[in-house]
């Protein structure tokens, strides 16, 4: 019977998951259009219920309502799976974050590894994407996602290997059960006294990848409308490219998880006398993600070889003096 | 007493049977497609195949690098590779000569026939010394003390990699 309830537990877990990864890509979209328009001293949308809230809604029904158009001379089966293949990872991901200090579908040992290693999937899915559409400008935007991929994901991955040699730990319930009682405790800071003073450095180098990682903007490559028209999605009609996007929206719900439990206590609370829930997880969650839509528009597209340059050249040194340096600091102190 | 087919041994053997199915069933496409597109497609969904396979046989530390490093790092690397060389990607691999293909099949069950024979006479360690709870300190441990030679040699081949390719890079760019 206990087998069950387990069972039982998971999939409503899979569910809720799958509802929040969707919920979240709707009005994500919402908050990006609102964003925009007030950083450009715009309105934006407000026609469609107070706010524009049903908004979301109103594209979504379009979406699904549009025709799902294969065009001639694409690769059939693959055109048509990489969408899911964007969006699959993120919900795997999404099965060992730990929202609240109860509240994770698989409390999984290796979660901070099982979350890279499905990350590194979704490249796969744009690749495949493109590739399959036989356009000119798909394909040139697969080029530049996989070379943009392989350079942010090392500096990415050697940050991480730095924080997981800090915390001891690549669970990441126990992570963010480190940084309990209070903001200084946080892996941002650490002002405890066994911690690297290198974790502010960290973080920006991981924020950074987070936003190459998931295509944003100013790193935003693969989707670069004013030279490629829509990248890899050229070829998209309908939910087709919504469920590209829903994609795209998960994974950066994703990255802002990862650096909320990484680097800023999760669902701890900033204040050793307030209780952790899932409020903080979910308010530190949001800041990240305003953050990054923040970020969007306010500074204009890199160019592509100072992208490569930036990982390359700055990143991928630093981290390495990085790992060095706390290597070295944990072996002093 | 057979074991049905929703017992949990049952429903253990459906799951390997399926991790198996897949991991051959990408094989055969990367060898059999006509577009390399679809080729590195089957490649990671055989990759995928044995990572599943990992984690059945309770090592999730090597599934999970098996998607880092050859779904992640490996197919992405041949995606790119293919992609700098062959500007037209599109175009259909040609079909190979009825001679490479005996060849091939030959090579192959050589290969296989060899795997077999070595899987069937080494003797297997026991449960009791693998080094499988899994935990990333004990696997650190072992590759940096009894596994240490290992460890060394796969450094020197990645080294060689990395001169190789700074070779190949060098006389490219003197043309």
């Amino acid at each position: 019977m206990t087998m069950n309830i387990e069972l039982i537990r998971l999939l409503a877990f899979l569910v809720g998951i799958i509802a929040f990864a969707a919920l979240n890509a709707a009005y994500l979209v919402w908050v990006e259009r609102k964003g925009a328009a007030h950083f450009q001293r715009r309105i934006g949308p407000k026609e469609v219920g107070p706010y524009g809230l049903l908004q979301p809604l109103a594209d979504g029904v379009k979406l699904m309502t549009k025709q799902l158009l294969v065009p001639d001379g694409v690769d059939p089966l693959l055109f048509k799976v990489a969408p899911i293949l964007l969006l699959v990872p993120a919900v795997m991901s999404f099965v060992t974050i730990p929202f609240g200090e109860h509240l994770a579908a698989r409390n999984v040992d290796l979660g901070l590894l099982m979350i890279f290693a499905f990350a590194s999937i979704n490249v796969l899915g744009l690749l495949i994407g493109a590739w399959g559409s036989a356009n000119k400008y798909a394909i040139i935007a697969a080029a530049r996602v996989i070379s943009q991929n392989i350079a942010y994901e090392i500096p990415m991955l050697l940050t991480a290997i730095a924080l997981v040699m800090a915390t001891g730990s690549m669970n990441l319930n126990e992570i963010v059960a480190q940084q309990g009682g209070g903001l200084w405790h946080w892996n941002l800071i650490r002002l405890t006294y066994a911690a690297s003073p290198l974790t502010p450095i960290a973080f920006l180098i991981f924020f950074t990848t987070m936003l190459a990682e998931t295509n944003r903007a100013p790193f935003d490559m693969a989707e670069a409308e004013s030279e490629l028209v829509a990248g890899a999605f050229t070829e998209y009609a309908g939910m087709g490219f919504g469920v590209f996007f829903m994609g795209e929206y998960a994974n950066i719900v994703v990255g802002a998880s990862l650096v909320t439990v990484l680097f800023l206590g999760g669902w701890q609370s900033p204040l050793p006398f307030l209780p952790g829930s899932v409020v903080w997880f979910l308010a530190k969650m949001y800041a990240i993600i305003f953050t990054v839509v923040w970020i969007r528009w306010t500074y204009p597209r890199t160019q592509f070889y100072a992208l490569l340059n930036l990982s390359w050249k700055v990143l991928i040194p630093i981290s390495l003096v990085n790992l060095v340096l706390t290597a070295g600091w944990l072996k002093v102190f | 007493m057979k074991p049905t087919l929703l017992s949990p041994d049952g429903l253990s053997g459906l799951i390997f049977l399926a991790l198996v199915a897949v991991t051959v069933a990408g094989a055969l496409v990367a060898v059999a497609a006509q577009r390399l597109v679809r080729g590195i497609a089957g490649l990671s969904l055989c990759f995928i195949g044995v990572a599943g396979l990992y984690y059945f046989l309770n090592s999730p530390f090597v599934a999970m690098m098996e998607l880092l490093i050859y779904v992640g790092a490996v197919c992405v690397a041949i995606a790119f590779a293919i992609m700098l060389a062959e500007p037209r990607s599109e175009d259909k691999v040609g079909k190979t000569s009825g001679l490479g293909a005996v060849f091939g099949v030959i090579v192959g069950g050589l290969a296989f026939l060899g795997l077999a024979l070595a899987g069937r006479h080494t003797h297997w360690a026991g449960a009791p010394s693998k080094l499988n709870s899994g935990s990333i300190t004990e696997v650190g441990k072992a590759l940096l003390t009894s596994y240490s030679l290992v460890f060394e040699l796969i450094s020197v081949v990645l080294l060689v990699a990395i001169i190789g390719a700074l070779v190949l890079a060098q006389s490219g760019r003197d043309k």
